[in-house]
């Protein structure tokens, strides 16, 4: 004897469809784990992909090297006393471009001035940079054009304005060609940001940039806030690395008194910390998923404890212990697995509505999160189901019948 | 001579029901309970027997162990010449739904399921095609005058009505026996005889039946009436003849 997978099929959804109370209750709960579990993981994974978003845009296949040395290995005096031993300068960024593993160089110089046009002045970060700049930082000019090609050491008084500080400072009239006031120099403005460039730290719509030698003048200073450069590859990022720690060390008298960090291992870093923070929140989400679970065992049990007369009828009229498992635990899965439908269609939803409240966060649950979240459900839903099945199989069909 | 015992049983041509020496014992707290006391007995095919005694005589622990609903504590019992106490869960479980039909009281109908669904459960669960149901079904519903009646709830027919679908429903596997516990203890005069009625027609036709009641005019129907005492046959009253038939 067998029965039609059909036929399971329909007896199942008739139980659900003949309880609607406790079929919607249990859905609900079945619905609230698997939606919080998608959502959650799907907020976690918009901050990864925000925070990786970041970092791409600060560039590909970047080397940064910052002046001082962070690490304590080997006795330095001077990172003893916490001071800078000796500056990075121009001439060592400069030195970098010799190496045929290295594409492009872009020294940074990082301040605070005040720009002004007739009345009107605000205060804006300045970033003091050579043309390169912009590649290196996959940045778009709006309007005219960025920095000139030129010596690293030869200042001129050319700005790029971003797009935010022109709108200030000019209104609605030309600004390109026009001159302003950086600090007290005067500049003339060839270029304007575009609105898309967005990286971590900085607002290229509030910032302005001014060559390099321009601005080490403007901030009285001989030492570079950062060197960026960029390799030629992925490959080439590791002999870059070195290349710039040997190059630095050996200008700098034989002391490695810089720190070279490449952008992959800050990445990556980030990325291993955010992925821990979704699979945490996630695992935490999980845990209403179990509360569905046992939910479902009660309301199980409590449906073969009210329908112990069907169950002891149809062992009557010739259902075998095994048939009446099997039909306990489809109704079991068939509530699950809308429940977790549900509950799927409701994390998408909440995840939408993150994605529309937050468009900043690429706010999407992973594909493998939702299969895992479906097949979690179902096989909750069944296992939890087991005990009440088994039951139901063991009931007394006479004890049944004759109770009312 | 103990009550019981003047009653020898002689094994028929065509025996359907044969108990020998059954004993079904219950053990509430420290009392043994012997709620069938060394019953043997025949019964031949498309026999109509009624059982009746007092509440708690052992009546209905009898027609469940014919039913294959309980075990004997001891004793045979050989159903259509073979032994059926032997038989494991899901054997009894094939013999239930192929070779005996139920019914009760309580009709116990699935209540979200229509008359149809309702007479149909044995067939699913014995696998039979949808096509080959649903005529079978048809058949039946109408054989018994509520094919109207196929696409309604348990609730919205009358008690003869679901007497009828419970009847269609211990019926559609062509059982050979037919075992009703108080067939008509919910029903108002005029539609219980129609369900007796029914059901005689059936025996009629070649059915066995055994039907347990405690109604005197009810039982007394029957060609052959048997009367219980504290788990014991106390009485074998054959309307026809002087012997089994």
């Amino acid at each position: 004897m067998a029965l039609h997978s059909p036929d399971i099929a329909s007896f199942s959804w008739k139980a659900l469809t003949g309880y609607p109370a406790r079929t919607i209750l249990m859905l609900i709960a079945m619905a609230i784990g698997v939606g919080s579990v998608v959502i959650l993981t799907a907020l976690g994974e918009g901050a990864r992909g925000y925070v990786t978003g970041e970092f791409a845009s600060l560039g590909t296949n970047l080397v940064i090297v910052f002046p001082g040395r962070s690490e304590t290995a080997g006795v330095n005096p001077g990172a003893m006393f916490g001071e800078t031993p000796r500056d990075l300068t121009l001439d060592d960024a400069q030195a970098l471009t010799r190496s045929t593993l290295v594409r492009r160089i872009a020294p940074l110089n990082v301040g605070s001035v005040t720009v002004s046009r007739g009345a009107r002045s605000r205060d804006v970060v300045m970033l003091g940079s050579n043309h390169e700049l912009l590649n290196i930082r996959h940045w778009e000019v709006a309007q005219g054009k960025f920095l000139p090609q030129a010596d690293l050491d030869r200042a001129m008084p050319v700005t790029v304005l971003g797009s935010k500080i022109r709108d200030e400072l000019f209104g609605a009239e030309r600004a390109l060609g026009e001159w302003v006031r950086i600090a007290d120099r005067r500049f003339r403005v060839i270029g304007i940001m575009g609105s898309e460039g967005r990286s971590i730290g900085v607002d290229v719509e509030e910032t302005i940039i001014i060559p390099v030698a321009s601005a080490q003048q403007l901030l009285n200073t001989q030492s570079l806030f950062r060197i960026l450069v960029e390799a030629r590859s992925r490959e080439a990022i590791k002999p870059v690395q070195d290349f710039v720690e040997a190059t630095i060390q050996e200008r700098h008298q034989g002391e490695r008194d810089v720190t070279v960090v490449t952008q992959d291992a800050v990445l990556s870093t980030f990325d291993d910390i955010l992925g821990a923070l979704t699979l945490a929140v996630g695992g935490i989400a999980a845990i209403s998923l179990a509360v569905a679970g046992i939910l479902i065992m009660n309301v199980m049990l409590v449906a073969v404890s009210e329908r112990t007369a069907e169950i002891g009828l149809l062992k009557a009229i010739g259902a075998t212990p095994r048939q009446i498992i099997i039909l306990i635990l489809s109704e079991a899965s068939l509530l699950s697995l809308l429940g977790a439908m549900l509950g799927l269609l409701l994390g998408q939803l909440g995840a939408w509505g993150i994605r529309l409240a937050f468009p900043i966060l690429p706010a999407y649950a992973p594909l493998w999160v939702i299969l895992l979240v479906l097949t979690v459900a179902l096989a909750t839903g069944i296992l939890f189901s087991l005990l009440p099945a088994r039951n139901a199989s063991r009931l007394d069909a006479v004890l049944a019948l004759s109770r009312r | 001579m103990r009550p019981g015992q003047w009653f020898q049983p002689v094994p028929g041509p065509l025996t359907m029901i044969e108990l020998s020496h059954i004993n079904r014992h219950f053990q509430v707290g420290d009392q043994l309970v012997k709620a069938l006391d060394d019953v043997s007995l025949n019964i031949g095919a498309g026999e109509y027997v009624s059982i009746m005694g007092p509440s708690g005589s052992g009546k209905s622990t009898l027609l469940n162990l014919i039913g294959l609903l309980d075990r004997p504590t001891s004793g045979t019992y050989s159903l259509d010449g073979k032994d059926v106490t032997s038989l494991d869960d899901i054997e009894q479980a094939r013999v239930r739904n192929q070779e005996i039909g139920f019914v009760f009281q309580m009709f116990h109908l699935v209540p979200r399921l229509t008359a149809a669904e309702n007479v149909e459960l044995p067939l699913v669960l014995a696998g039979v095609n949808p096509e080959e149901r649903h005529e079978r079904v048809a058949k039946s519903l109408e054989a018994l005058g509520i094919a109207d009646r196929s696409h309604h709830r348990p609730e919205q027919l009358s008690g003869g009505q679901r007497q009828r679908v419970a009847i269609a429903r211990a019926t559609i596997t062509q059982a050979k026996v037919l075992l009703a516990d108080e067939p008509t203890g919910n029903l108002d005069h005029k539609s219980g005889g129609d369900v007796i009625d029914i059901l005689e027609a059936l025996v009629d036709r070649g059915i066995t039946m055994i039907m347990v009641t405690h109604d005197p005019e009810m039982g007394g129907r029957a060609r052959r009436q048997l009367h219980m005492i504290d788990g014991r046959l106390a009485r074998d009253h054959n309307a026809n003849s002087h012997g089994p038939a």
